[in-house]
């Protein structure tokens, strides 16, 4: 797996997930419940916006001096007996980490979440070098045995409900007992258990790393991270580069605006800090820690526009709060990052071909630009990306051109709009039926298809105040 | 205290009572208002589909319309809010940029300008009747524009107004969006629909006759018999 998920077109993708009732209601109830809950912590912690302000003057200020604070976070881990490598795509990623695996001969990997392994399709990787991965966040442990991929960056297995996660247990692992969510999870717990006393490594993600010590911040509610990091002797903590904070004091800063952001929660039940290897009076840990820091096309966003794109710190609540997320599911999006961010973030990372109409898979309506803890102004992203759609990379079709030029022509010649404020009901009268347009013509289609479309009056405004004016000069 | 009136695309084309009653309603409270003959779209259209090169060409004309104007006020805060954009879009652009600042500083989205600059709150309308108020995204969440239509809608004489549930959901109207993306479109304005109708209002009242078109469409589709209004006919009733 990698960024892109799946091989079919964006129309279909949209028409699966218009169709599928089921994960529509899933994602409904859970985005009620999310937006509930963040803006319910937001109001106890109070002063949202001033936070929201420093959690963005904080990333702001990381990324712009990123170049320091990477390299006096692998000199901090360094120091403490961890090794750090920097990985240019997910090949090398993936040909480090596999080398790692190679000289440890392991045979079972367990991982806690993380999406950053998703995008450089780490999994695949490690099973094509022998390896037998398991995942034990319990909803990735679950897409992983129904080979589904995640379709919401926080709660990954979101379009599923507790029938069809049975079934999958059944099918997969023999589970025979009834669909209860508490029976679910601790059959889950008691086959996981198994795998962390098993594994020869242990791979986990990084929501934060403070550079001034070298610490790797997990955030979890399942607390299957801290098996994944104490009980196997190896440790692989893999990163996007930007996942970054220079001080503890940034940590808390940005850990309590991500679990409240993401799941209306003061604290998650887990906060998890790891620095370095098991020291010599220490019980546990690492014996060997491997901190792989990944760019795969982030550095090259770093200086452009789009800069505070990386800023964002996966809390999901653009997503959570999208109308159109809510209706088509986050699989419609075709990348392992879906919702407004994953609009933004993709076209970035993976190219436009592949993913072009995502920036265009949203009203503008910014509730995702409101809802934002680090306040990236993710709207206005989409519509640079528009932009560059239509006049550098030129993807757009010759009809849309030719209408836009037109509109160009029509909105800057007074003369011209005055006509067409005149025109437009006769042109339009063999589609209108008792003032309305319940199929209409060429742009209209789309619109029709849906709703009906009124009529243009029978006099325009500027015709009747011409008529105004002229009665009253008489 | 002289206006002029940016009646807006859809306004002058589909329903030009909405300026009829924006004219009326400035004139009830001392406004001097013309209508720049000049004007045309706000450029929306072009500039939210990534055709930044072909919507400057329209503001550039909006511009010089509205030189002269003391204030501009407009029936609809997601035109109003393209304009406070121009100074950005056109930054690139010398001369244009002042020209673009003038403009977007003085124009107002018609409940914006009744609150903040005529500061009335009560426009001695009588309206009888339930509604629902769907507060658009632009009006809300860009120009900043909630509490002013709030206000005024609550003490129109008659009127009782019954809260729409997820208001703040999009409607799914976006412009180009709702022929782009029809099919998400639909189900995003079939949801709005379902929430005007849970309320059992006789009106639906909104600020921007984009949005008011999308779900009134949709609305009649499904025989729903909620009459569609904008705030300005509310308003400026008697």
């Amino acid at each position: 797996m990698s960024i892109r998920i799946g091989d079919k077109p964006y129309a279909d993708r949209i028409k699966d997930g218009i169709g599928n009732d089921f994960m529509r209601k899933a994602v409904s109830s859970a985005q009620g419940r999310f937006r509930t809950g963040r803006l319910k912590a937001a109001e106890e912690l109070g002063d949202w916006e001033d936070w929201r302000t420093l959690g963005e003057e904080i990333r702001h200020h990381t990324m712009e001096n990123l170049d320091y604070y990477l390299h006096q976070l692998s000199e901090q881990v360094e120091k403490r007996g961890g090794t750090v490598f920097f990985a240019q795509d997910a090949s090398e990623a993936n040909a480090y980490i596999q080398e790692v695996a190679r000289k440890k001969q392991a045979k079972k990997v367990v991982k806690s979440k993380s999406m950053v392994t998703e995008e450089i399709g780490l999994n695949k990787a490690l099973e094509e070098s022998g390896c037998e991965v398991v995942e034990s966040d319990l909803g990735e442990w679950i897409l992983q045995l129904d080979e589904d991929p995640p379709s919401h960056i926080v709660t990954p297995a979101l379009h599923k409900n507790k029938a069809q996660i049975r079934e999958t247990f059944a099918n997969k692992k023999g589970y025979t007992q009834t669909d209860d969510p508490f029976e679910l999870a601790a059959f889950a717990r008691e086959q996981l258990r198994e795998d962390f006393l098993n594994a020869d490594i242990g791979i986990t993600g990084c929501n934060f790393a403070v550079a001034e010590s070298g610490t790797a911040t997990l955030v979890t509610n399942e607390g299957n991270a801290r098996m994944v990091s104490t009980l196997p002797d190896t440790q692989i903590t893999v990163m996007g580069m930007e996942r970054i904070v220079p001080t503890w004091e940034e940590l808390e800063v940005l850990v309590s605006l991500l679990t409240r952001a993401a799941v209306g929660q003061k604290l998650t039940s887990y906060i998890t800090s790891l620095t370095g290897t098991r020291l010599d009076n220490e019980v546990d840990g690492p014996e060997d820690f491997h901190l792989v820091i990944v760019d795969n096309g982030r550095s090259k966003i770093i200086g452009t526009e789009f800069q505070s794109a990386l800023h964002c710190i996966r809390c999901a609540a653009c997503i959570n709060a999208c109308p159109v997320y809510r209706h088509v599911g986050g699989h419609s999006y075709g990348s392992i990052y879906p919702g407004p961010i994953g609009a933004v973030l993709t076209p970035l990372l993976d190219g436009y071909e592949d993913h072009k109409e995502l920036p265009y898979a949203s009203t503008l309506c910014a509730a995702c630009t409101e809802a934002c803890p680090v306040k990236i102004p993710l709207h206005e992203h989409l519509i640079r990306h528009r932009e560059i759609i239509v006049e550098q990379e030129h993807m757009t079709t010759k009809s849309e051109e030719i209408l836009m030029k037109g509109f160009a022509k029509w909105a800057s010649t007074p003369a011209a709009y005055q006509l067409s404020t005149k025109m437009a009901r006769t042109a339009l009268s063999p589609w209108t039926k008792g003032g309305h347009i319940e199929k209409g013509p060429g742009p209209l289609k789309g619109w029709t298809a849906e709703r009906d479309f009124p009529a243009p009056a029978k006099k325009s405004f500027r015709k009747w105040y011409q008529e105004r004016q002229k009665r009253r000069e008489d | 205290m002289k206006v002029s009136l940016f009646i807006t695309c859809l306004c002058d084309t589909i329903t030009p009572d909405v300026g009829k009653d924006t004219i009326q309603l400035l004139e009830r409270f001392g406004c001097e208002v013309d209508f720049p003959a000049a004007q045309t779209c706000c450029g929306q259209p072009a500039y939210n589909s990534g055709y930044k090169k072909e919507a400057s060409k329209g503001m550039k004309q909006m511009i010089q319309a509205f030189e002269n104007s003391d204030y501009v006020v407009g029936p609809s805060g997601s035109c109003v809010q393209m304009i406070k954009e121009y100074p950005s879009v056109l930054k690139e652009e010398p001369g244009w940029r002042e020209r673009a600042e003038m403009l977007a500083s003085k124009t107002y989205e018609l409940t914006q300008f009744l609150v903040d600059v005529l500061k009335v709150e009560d426009v001695k309308s009588t309206f009888k009747g339930t509604a629902t108020y769907h507060p658009s995204c632009h009006m809300t969440r860009l120009l900043g524009v909630s509490d002013a239509p709030r206000k005024l809608l609550e003490n129109v004489e008659g009127l009782t107004l019954i809260d729409l549930p997820e208001k703040e959901d999009c409607c799914g109207f976006g412009g180009t969006f709702a022929v782009k993306n029809a099919a998400i479109s639909g189900q995003m304005v079939q949801e709005k629909a379902d929430h005007i109708a849970s309320t059992k209002a006789d009106y639906l009242i909104g600020g921007d006759m984009g949005c008011l078109m999308n779900m009134g469409g949709c609305m009649r589709r499904n025989n729903q018999e909620a009459t569609v209004l904008h705030i300005a006919q509310v308003l400026n009733s008697q």
